[in-house]
């Protein structure tokens, strides 16, 4: 073997990928700004080629879509906050609840029946209390039931929590088929009392809850004992024992905050704003919710960013959909679709570096 | 290439490796294993010995430098690659599927054979008795002790035609038998041309077995010394590169009084089996119990029995307040209120932060475990866990960037004194240890010890399970010796001698299960 072939140094794989030191926040923010425009380019030329229309006017329409309207674009930004916010203890512990949904629309139709039941009876304002407390405690009910089995049976509670969300569906239906009629739609012509509004505005209150929810959740997590609890039994429930910690409470206890609050949401949709309900009154987002609350790494204050982007793109691109013919509804998933690849795809490149091989620099030692 | 180059079967030449910008494991490593030898490469922790066999094993790419394989540079980019040039190395953590049996477990992964478990069983079969290992190719994983185990994953690399072997401490989760059985396998495998590097803190390990010795410190190669010249006191010296003093300073205990009185202690495991039989013995204060047995005897059972974390099926356990020497039984406590009283666990298990500390949290948060239920509010005081942080980091020489890094960066010595330095820092009355210098250096092990015996000066009883005999010997007032969850003898450590400790250590008590 000669000499040259000795110093030389080994093939360095390509590609290499290491773990890098914490970044200062205004790289992060860089990071996720220069994704974001990556997005936005990328998702302009798919208009442009795809679509067969100015990217400019579209996304113009995308803001007079979201912003025209802008009160209620708000409250749909609050009520996927407010569920968000519902499900983060229960991630942040590690206990997979995809179970919002459901837990969110029990809540809606305890507060159609009570509405139904009670309407007239009883003067408005106790009409609204009773709605408010019996759906807060039905989607608790609807947390704690999986919480229980997971904690005594260990059974598994994705499962559980999926299957959970079946049941309130069913339940709905079974009020449909009841006091529907036979168009089977509980309308704005039955929910008529212990209506919420505030100003003779419906959407002012909830926009209020999620912005209070959003504070006390952070301060919560961060710096009470429960909160601390909650992470310690999510990071090892071997470290909660030896501690002291009582697990199975720990458990049961956030489940029923979670769905406390989904059951909460629920009251607010059906009794604030919509004064009718279907199967689709949570419309997927117990589900959209655990994405947001996962991408805002279970913060309260990014995940008001978060849902505020995901609603943006919803409602911009479905309302950009309606105006220009070529791009449909699922022409904006695909926009939506983009854009979420892209900031989540990001946060790869927060944590870990990649460079080819060696740099010439250590070559050269 | 000629012949004569082969004798070595491994060199590294200026092998460097970084972790971030600020940790440098290996630096300017040069380092060659001879063809049919075993090697042992020691040091002491964070020396940047795993983080070496773990660029020769492909877990890691070297930053700078050169690997060459039988005289040819290597490129070592996956254990893949590094099974094709024939390194096969052994990790101190088994990565075994529970659920599948050995022979399973050793043909998983290759893919340039058809799957034949028959024939696979014949060649484990083989390769068994060639080396003297015995293990029933058909028995699954959950089924296995440690040292089965162990056993799996050297058939493991032999099979993949491994004729390089890298052993990460092998013997840390073996008794002294099993100990001597690997070191027969491995006799066996290096006369049978094989290859093997051995890491371990082991000094007498190391003259047992080894024909050259490499020493490693602060991630440097300090040399490579053929073991028959040296003696273990001019390794000490090389591998710590100052003179440690090796007495541990021994106080005589002063106004001792019963703190802990365990009473006829029985336990089974979920499988219905005693592994507690019958403990009886007394804990006083000013005092330091020692625990001695070999690995799984029941030490950690019993702490766990006595911190609530377990639920004895007979027995008792007293507790002697010593604020009005009240007995109180802590049978019926919970975990919380035994801590309440003052008996700290102290626990440093094989899974370093499974249990004593959440990895993912700061040393902050680390140190608020203990106190965060303090006070009536329902938040969170980090001041005092801050203070006690800093306040750790600097009497203990704990190595981090800051108090506020995540546990599970700093290396094992590191966490391993945030633990102890928690523990001790509540002021405890009972402060029970297992294994708390495992894993660490020897300057680390000293300051353990130096904090234990200060806080058995300040009247504490002291239980500290441990391993290592010398150590048991020197810092011990007493040492209860078990075997198979009985206790077989308490002596005293100032008359005792290692070999009636070991003794006892392995005979069992007539009548135990």
């Amino acid at each position: 073997m000669d000499k040259e072939a000795v110093k030389k140094p080994a093939k360095a794989p390509l590609l290499v990928v290491s773990k890098r030191d914490a970044l200062p926040l205004g790289k992060r923010i860089l990071i996720r700004a220069a994704a974001l425009v990556s997005a936005i380019i990328i998702c302009a030329l798919m208009i442009l080629i795809v679509g067969k229309a100015n990217p400019f006017l579209v996304f113009a329409a995308m803001f007079r879509g979201f912003f025209i309207n802008i009160l209620p674009s708000i409250y749909s930004v609050a009520i996927l906050l407010g569920i968000s916010l519902a499900v983060t203890p229960a991630f942040k512990m590690k206990f997979w609840n995809i179970g919002a949904e459901g837990q969110a629309l029990v809540g809606a139709l305890v507060t159609a029946v009570i509405m139904i039941v009670l309407g007239g009876k009883l003067p408005d304002p106790v009409v609204t209390v009773i709605m408010l407390l019996g759906a807060v405690i039905a989607g608790m009910l609807w947390g704690i039931i999986p919480a229980f089995f997971k904690a005594y049976w260990k059974t598994n509670e994705t499962l559980f929590t999926l299957m959970m969300n079946y049941i309130a569906i069913e339940g709905v239906n079974l009020l449909l088929e009841v006091c529907g009629g036979p168009s089977h739609v509980v309308g704005r012509s039955l929910l008529e009392h212990g209506r919420m509004a505030l100003f003779n505005e419906p959407y002012i209150i909830p926009i209020a809850v999620a912005a209070i929810l959003a504070v006390v959740m952070f301060f919560y997590l961060k710096q009470s004992k429960q909160g601390y609890e909650i992470s310690v039994v999510g990071e090892s429930e071997n470290t909660a024992k030896y501690i002291g910690i009582n697990v199975k409470k720990v458990v049961i206890r956030t489940m029923a905050i979670s769905g406390a609050i989904c059951g909460l949401i629920g009251f607010m949709i059906v009794g604030g704003v919509d004064y009718g309900i279907t199967t689709t009154t949570i419309g997927g987002r117990g589900f959209t919710a655990i994405m947001v609350s996962w991408l805002s790494k279970f913060n309260p204050f990014i995940m008001i960013l978060t849902s505020f982007m995901i609603v943006f793109l919803e409602k911009g691109a479905n309302s950009a959909a309606s105006k220009f013919s070529l791009i449909d509804t699922n022409f904006s998933n695909v926009l939506i679709g983009i854009i979420l690849f892209f900031l989540i795809g990001c946060e790869f490149f927060l944590e870990y570096k990649i460079h080819f091989g060696r740099s010439s620099k250590e070559v050269q030692k | 290439m000629s012949n004569t180059e082969t004798t070595y079967a491994l060199k590294l030449e200026h092998v460097t490796k970084r972790f971030g910008s600020k940790v440098i494991a290996n630096n300017d490593v040069d380092l060659d294993l001879r063809t049919g030898e075993v090697l042992a490469i020691l040091g002491e922790n964070g020396s940047g010995k795993t983080t070496l066999m773990n660029m020769i094993s492909g877990i890691y790419h070297p930053d700078e430098g050169e690997i060459y394989i039988k005289g040819e540079p290597a490129v070592i980019n996956s254990p893949r690659d590094a099974f094709s040039y024939g390194v096969g190395m052994v990790h101190q953590h088994f990565k075994l599927i529970d659920v599948f049996t050995a022979a399973e477990n050793i043909v998983l992964g290759i893919n340039t054979e058809k799957y034949n478990l028959k024939e696979a069983t014949r060649r484990i079969t083989e390769i068994s008795d060639k080396y003297g290992f015995d293990v029933d190719p058909g028995k699954k994983i959950y089924n296995m002790s440690v040292s089965e185990k162990q056993k799996v994953e050297i058939i493991k690399v032999l099979y993949r035609g491994a004729d390089i072997l890298i052993l990460d401490e092998p013997t840390a989760v073996l008794t002294p038998q099993e100990t001597e059985k690997l070191f027969n396998v491995i006799r066996r495998m290096r006369q049978d041309g094989k290859s093997i590097m051995i890491i371990t803190h082991k000094l007498h390990e190391v003259m047992a077995i080894s024909d050259r010795v490499a020493v490693l410190r602060k991630g440097m190669h300090i040399a490579t010394v053929n073991t028959a010249d040296v003696t273990e006191s001019v390794l000490t010296d090389m591998m710590v590169g100052q003179k440690v003093s090796l007495d541990i300073a021994r106080a005589e205990p002063k106004n001792t009084a019963d703190r802990l009185i365990v009473k006829g202690l029985n336990l089974k495991n979920a499988e219905g089996v005693s592994v507690l039989d019958n403990i009886e013995f007394t804990a006083r204060s000013g005092e330091i119990l020692g625990i001695a047995g070999v690995a799984g005897s029941g030490q950690r059972e019993l702490l766990e029995t006595i911190a609530g974390l377990r639920v004895p099926n007979t027995g008792d356990i007293t507790y002697i307040d010593p604020s009005n020497k009240s007995e109180v039984d802590l049978r019926k406590k919970t975990p919380m209120q035994i801590r309440d009283l003052g008996v700290r666990l102290s626990f440093v298990p094989e899974d370093r932060l499974g249990m004593g500390l959440v990895g993912n949290m700061d040393i902050i948060d680390n140190m608020m475990l203990r106190s965060y239920k303090g006070g009536k509010s329902m938040f969170l005081d980090r001041q005092p866990s801050k203070n006690l942080a800093d306040k750790i980091i600097k009497s203990l020489e704990v190595v981090t960037p800051s108090a506020t890094t995540p546990v599970r960066r700093l290396s094992g010595g590191n966490v391993q004194k945030v633990l102890v330095g928690r523990e001790i820092s509540s002021a405890p009355s009972v402060l029970m240890a297992a294994y708390p210098v495992r894993g660490l250096d020897i300057n680390s092990s000293y300051t353990i010890y130096n904090l234990l015996n200060e806080q058995k000066e300040n009247g504490v009883a002291v239980i500290f399970v441990g391993e290592d005999l010398d150590v048991l010997l020197e810092l011990c007032d007493r040492i209860m010796v078990i075997c198979g969850g009985a206790v077989t003898g308490i002596v005293d450590a100032r008359t005792a001698t290692k070999e009636g400790v070991g003794l006892l250590m392995t005979t069992r008590k007539q009548g135990a299960v």
